[in-house]
């Protein structure tokens, strides 16, 4: 099952790049045009991205650096050792919606210290699959277009990466209990 | 809510910084967050150029219309203000499935199209609109069928079973889903002016695609209650 769908996700760009151009071309698009039209387009956009987001990246940089990020964790551990919970994992929850980057080293390094199939390894691999890096799809999408106002965009995001990492822990710890 | 935590987290950093004597750490390491801002953006050109191209070309020949109207039954409810036929249906469409399957460096490009798309109906260019809200939300929360990445690095670490974590982060990801459509459900109730009140056009600067009248017909509809 997982073999098909590695093998189905590696056929699929290649589908779509040549399946696209080929029924514009049926349907008399001249294609290398509209190609090069449409990805004059690109530059612009990642530019505009730049100073959005080495505004966030500055700011996360710092933040843990200072060492400011292990005072937050050491202020959330009593909670998770109350609710026996592995307090391991509880940076990602942490991490997970400030940087993409980041969390995935730590969760990689989390694997190789207790293991794939420990209870840790799997919580924090789940964590880590199952959200998305909140405040850079938001500096990313919205810095593309200009937004500043971005009104309740982040608090719902915040939210639903919370659910996410409590479900996230609930649901491993009742599968593979 | 960004000013407060951008702020917050400079203020902290630096204060934090003084006490634990970590000055120079924390000087260096916001030139090298303002150094990996600019490589990510730098990364994110020959993508942004390829995709973006690809999907003119899918533009120019309706298969973004098709697909639009595949999925637009679900997708029309989360998106009421957003015309049907609009483009915009069509880049969220294909944000959406390219999150699904995993294609990160294709849904980013395609989310962004989406957002430009969506800012021609937008009023107030500096402002989000709830639509842009409900992708944002979507896209943080990003359902994904299968973790390519971490089942790669599990495989790399000697798991006996390195997809036995695909169920888990699935059921994960569609709790985290729901709750960012419900949240999103309930600030757009909340935000949405009465019925009948306010939807006066507000005069728009450069509108090449003005939000035609059914936009705001459908906009008057989700102000008035019962959405989804």
């Amino acid at each position: 099952m997982f073999d098909l769908f590695t093998r189905l996700s590696a056929w699929l760009i290649p589908a779509i790049i040549v399946f696209i151009p080929l029924y514009a071309a049926f349907r008399k698009v001249p294609v290398y045009e509209t190609f090069v039209e449409g990805a004059k387009d690109g530059f612009g956009t990642a530019i505009n991205i730049i100073p959005s987001l080495v505004g966030m990246m500055v700011a996360i940089s710092m933040f843990r650096a200072s060492g400011a990020m292990d005072l937050m964790l050491g202020a959330v551990r009593p909670l998770f050792d109350w609710l026996s919970i592995p307090t391991e994992v509880l940076p990602l929850g942490i991490l997970r919606p400030l940087t993409g980057a980041g969390s995935l080293a730590f969760t990689a390094d989390l694997i190789a210290t207790h293991g794939p199939d420990s209870m840790i390894g799997r919580i924090a691999s789940t964590i880590q699959g199952s959200t998305d890096t909140t405040l850079y799809v938001l500096t990313v999408y919205f810095g593309a277009i200009g937004i500043r106002k971005t009104k309740y965009a982040l608090k719902v995001g915040l939210f639903s990466d919370l659910v996410g990492f409590l479900a996230a822990i609930l649901i491993c710890l009742y599968i593979f209990k | 809510m960004v000013n407060w935590i951008w702020l917050f987290f400079i203020v902290i950093s630096v204060v934090v910084a003084a006490i634990n004597g970590r000055i120079d750490a924390v000087t260096q390491a916001a030139f090298d967050g303002a150094k990996s801002g600019v490589t990510i953006s730098f990364g994110l050109i020959s993508i942004m150029v390829f995709w973006l191209g690809m999907m003119r070309i899918a533009e120019d020949a309706g298969v973004l219309k098709k697909l639009a109207k595949l999925l637009s039954p679900v997708i029309r409810r989360l998106f009421p203000d957003v015309p049907a036929n609009h483009p915009a249906m069509g880049y969220i469409m294909s944000n959406l499935s390219a999150n699904l399957f995993g294609l990160g460096n294709a849904a980013t490009p395609m989310g962004i199209k989406a957002m430009q798309e969506l800012q021609k109906l937008n009023p107030d260019q500096t402002t989000a609109t709830p639509a842009m809200c409900t992708l944002l939300a979507l896209n943080t929360s990003s359902i994904t069928l299968v973790p390519t990445t971490l089942i790669a690095i599990r495989m790399n670490y000697g798991s006996a079973n390195p997809a036995e974590i695909v169920g888990t982060t699935l059921a994960a990801t569609f709790v985290a889903t729901g709750a960012a459509i419900l949240a999103d459900r309930w600030y757009r109730r909340r935000s949405s002016p009465p019925p009948g009140i306010h939807h006066k056009q507000i005069p728009i600067q450069k509108s090449i695609d003005p939000p035609p009248i059914a936009a705001t017909a459908s906009l008057r509809k989700s102000g008035g209650g019962k959405v989804v």
